[in-house]
């Protein structure tokens, strides 16, 4: 059951850092979205505020772990001019160039919005605290932005999964 | 007579300021992409580190300009009420702008 160190960094890159934010997601969302004084009490606004701030914050420090743990580490090793490499193994079979052509080259890139995004959201939620909840067009905007957030981490997360499936970085 | 004093409402401003940072780091991350592919001199010019290549000068720039143009803004407009929904108007224009660029069908199109 042993991983090479390569491996292993996929691993931390891909299944914990990056796979911890996408899960985190959805508990981040409800928290926002259900920040409404209709919905809650003030005592609840207040108490899931300090569990929101954390929440948000652990988040977009895993997403800054993922992109630069991502582009840093693995890819080097996913990129390198060996013909053993990933990227030279997809590009030698027609079948499978569109992984790297599209699939990696997608990802490496729209990746790096999600930390941007989601430092932004911290912030806000930081900066607003419990006076969020009554901002109806400024909890819009960060939702927004939040979704954003998952959605290019995920796209990220896909590709990165099926090229590590495809081509692996041993 | 005693007056109470009302609590402070808080200014968007600040986070008016990270949300169009946000759009402007993204934003640029979209235009470094556009440009590499269009030039080998600029993609050369981006390759601040050759096992990274490329991707290391336009994601260097682009976590540059977020937190550039968050501080210049916060000083900018510290202490002056901002029009939120024009901010957050701009902000997600230059989103929609990164998450095209960053798209491989569209920068392929920039390729010489």
């Amino acid at each position: 059951m042993s991983i090479t160190a390569r491996e292993g960094w996929t691993v931390l890159h891909g299944m914990m850092f990056g796979a911890a934010f996408l899960l985190a997601f959805a508990g981040g969302f409800a928290g926002l979205y259900s920040l409404r004084p209709e919905w809650v009490t003030a005592e609840g606004i207040k108490e899931r505020m300090l569990r929101l701030k954390v929440g948000m914050w652990a988040m977009a420090a895993v997403a800054w772990a993922t992109v630069i743990t991502g582009s840093y580490v693995v890819y080097p090793w996913y990129r390198s001019a060996d013909k053993t490499s990933a990227k030279s193994i997809l590009l030698a079979n027609a079948g499978t160039a569109e992984w790297h052509n599209f699939g990696m080259e997608w990802k490496e890139h729209v990746g790096w919005l999600a930390p941007i995004a989601a430092t932004v959201v911290a912030f806000a939620v930081t900066y607003y605290g419990p006076a969020l909840a009554k901002k109806v067009g400024q909890r819009r905007a960060l939702m927004i932005f939040f979704v954003v957030a998952f959605a290019t981490a995920a796209i990220a997360g896909v590709f990165g999964a099926f090229l590590n499936k495809v081509a692996p970085v041993r | 007579m005693t007056s109470t004093s009302q609590p402070q409402e808080l200014s968007d401003t600040p986070v008016a300021v990270a949300l169009l940072a946000g759009g402007i780091g993204s934003a640029v991350l979209g235009l470094m992409t556009l440009l590499a592919e269009a030039s080998t001199n600029i993609k050369t010019a981006l390759t601040w580190s050759k096992p990274v290549g490329a991707l290391a000068g336009k994601t260097g720039w682009a976590v540059i300009a977020f937190f550039v143009s968050w501080i210049v803004m916060h000083f900018v407009f510290r202490g002056k009420n901002v029009n939120f929904a024009r901010f957050t108007t701009f902000a997600l224009i230059l989103l929609v702008f990164a998450l095209l660029a960053t798209f491989p069908p569209f920068f392929d199109l920039f390729a010489p």
